[in-house]
């Protein structure tokens, strides 16, 4: 069974890269800035955000713009592959209504589009910390690893939204709240002892604290994290993994009568 | 067993006909608690059986909403049965809608490739078959054309150009030949008999009830989701002809 899928995911591979190269052809042919829009969208955010709260809520973050901007990254690949996720069966119904194709293609499509996103955007990170002169450390070349937690926990989430909205449609709207709950949950832009112990505990249980944290420590803190925090990241991504596959798996044969 | 290309056992299809469509958490807990939330259910297929013999050409005949679709689908995948079990032996290329997954604002060229994915090909087979497929089409001239400017037959043949450039063990044809000019039919026509001729087992749907017998060994007759009769084309077709 389980070679099954694999032989069967082998064979569609030049079908999910060739989604994702349409995807990014369309967005990168499009507009006239082309892929400097992926660098200058979080600058031109990181601009305003940085203005913002050293002038007026008088932040002293050290080195706040690249303390930000890893957090944006990380928060806005998440939420922007969770929610071309949620759309992508929909937007897929005249294909899964005609072909047989394993529908799992689609999220996974949108979480690989947004994840080059990201590293075109991690060049933003690159170009603030050599304008600021943060150094860059022999850990910062461990990027790779917090962003594969984050890639396979996004995964595990857009498979379990993907196959939620094709039942309940109103899903993406209750996301949107979510979301934004999301945002004020997880250390983007303020600094974490401005938080009250109880607060410090309720974080605990937010997956994307545990992968911000870890990034910046890489990036910014000049130090690699111990193993019970890639133990805490690894166990959120394969659970939330675990629970997207097996419910997919389990709803993907009704999609066709809801879509 | 090894004779056996494709083997439906007790297939049931039924489907939920809720009036209107309940799609979000809203109304779903609104009719919960008005007690509403009742489905009619349709039954598309009826404990439906039947075994194709490899090298055979099997047809399915019967009036519109009689579930012929509905069975394709659920031979090449697309659809599960809710009950009863299919099982396939080797590989199947369906022609049920030609040029589905065709993206109308890239170019002939691209879809091909694309197209030819969908259908679980790889790049390197697409490449070396990327000729015969455009002299099929005869659409040398528009490649890089995007296909939103193309005719309806234009697609029709590209996409048939791409489903048959394979030669599947098992290929499903769903009242396609009635695309594109005579010429063309003609040319499909002369592609499946070739590959009968070479032993590929064939399922056809078709209202066409001459073109059936002509091509077929075997027809299904299917009624309102049941199956009214099996068996030699002559007969089964004589019967169809005659109720």
């Amino acid at each position: 069974m389980m070679k099954e899928n694999f032989q069967n995911f082998y064979k569609y591979r030049y079908l999910l890269f060739d989604l994702v190269i349409k995807d990014l052809k369309i967005k990168y042919r499009r507009s006239v800035l082309g892929f400097a829009w992926s660098i200058l969208n979080p600058l031109l955010m990181m601009v305003v955000i940085t203005a913002v709260f050293q002038n007026v809520f008088k932040s002293n973050i050290e080195n706040f713009p690249v303390y930000y901007l890893t957090g944006y990254l990380f928060f806005s690949f998440l939420t922007e592959a969770t929610n071309m996720s949620m759309r992508s069966v929909m937007g897929a119904a005249s294909l899964i209504k005609k072909v047989y194709i394993p529908k799992y293609l689609f999220p996974l499509e949108k979480c690989i589009f947004c994840f080059v996103n990201m590293l075109l955007s991690f060049v933003a990170v690159i170009i603030v910390m050599l304008v600021l002169r943060v150094p860059i450390t022999p850990t910062f070349f461990a990027f790779p690893i917090p962003m594969l937690y984050l890639f396979v926990f996004t995964v595990g989430l857009s498979l379990f939204l993907a196959a939620a909205n094709v039942f309940f449609r109103d899903i993406e709207h209750l996301y949107g709240v979510f979301t934004t709950a999301w945002m004020y949950l997880t250390p983007i832009f303020y600094p974490m002892e401005m938080l009250p112990d109880f607060m410090t505990n309720v974080l605990r249980f937010n997956p994307l604290y545990h992968y911000v944290l870890y990034f910046r420590a890489i990036v910014l803190g000049n130090h690699m994290p111990d193993l019970h925090s890639n133990l805490v990241c690894m166990g959120f991504s394969l659970i939330m993994l675990i629970i997207g596959i097996a419910f997919f798996k389990k709803k993907q044969d009704k999609f066709i009568l809801y879509i | 067993m090894e004779n056996i290309a494709v083997s439906v056992k007790n297939v049931t299809m039924k489907f939920n006909m809720s009036k209107e469509k309940v799609d979000n958490i809203k109304e779903y807990i609104v009719k919960l608690l008005k007690r509403q939330l009742m489905y009619t259910e349709f039954t598309a297929l009826d404990d439906i059986s039947f075994d194709v013999k490899k090298g055979e050409v099997f047809g399915i005949v019967g009036l519109n909403g009689s579930g012929k679709s509905t069975t394709l689908k659920i031979v090449s995948g697309i659809l599960k049965p809710t009950k009863g079990s299919v099982q396939v032996f080797g590989t199947i290329s369906p022609l049920i809608e030609l040029g589905a997954g065709f993206d109308h604002d890239l170019t002939a060229r691209e879809n091909i490739f694309l197209n030819g994915y969908v259908l679980g090909y790889s790049k390197d087979y697409i490449k070396e078959k990327f000729d015969s497929i455009v002299e099929f089409s005869e659409l040398e001239e528009f490649l890089d054309v995007p296909i939103k400017n193309f005719s309806s037959g234009m697609i029709a043949r590209l996409g048939f150009a791409i489903a048959t450039v394979v030669r599947p063990d098992i290929l499903i044809v769903d009242e396609i030949l009635s695309v594109g000019d005579y010429k063309f039919q003609e040319k499909c026509e002369k592609r499946i008999a070739d590959m009968m001729a070479g032993g590929t087992t064939v399922i056809i749907v078709s209202h066409s009830i001459e073109q059936i017998q002509r091509l077929c060994d075997r027809v299904l007759w299917l009624e309102k989701g049941k199956m009214k009769e099996l068996g030699e084309a002559e007969y089964v077709c004589g019967k169809y002809k005659n109720q």
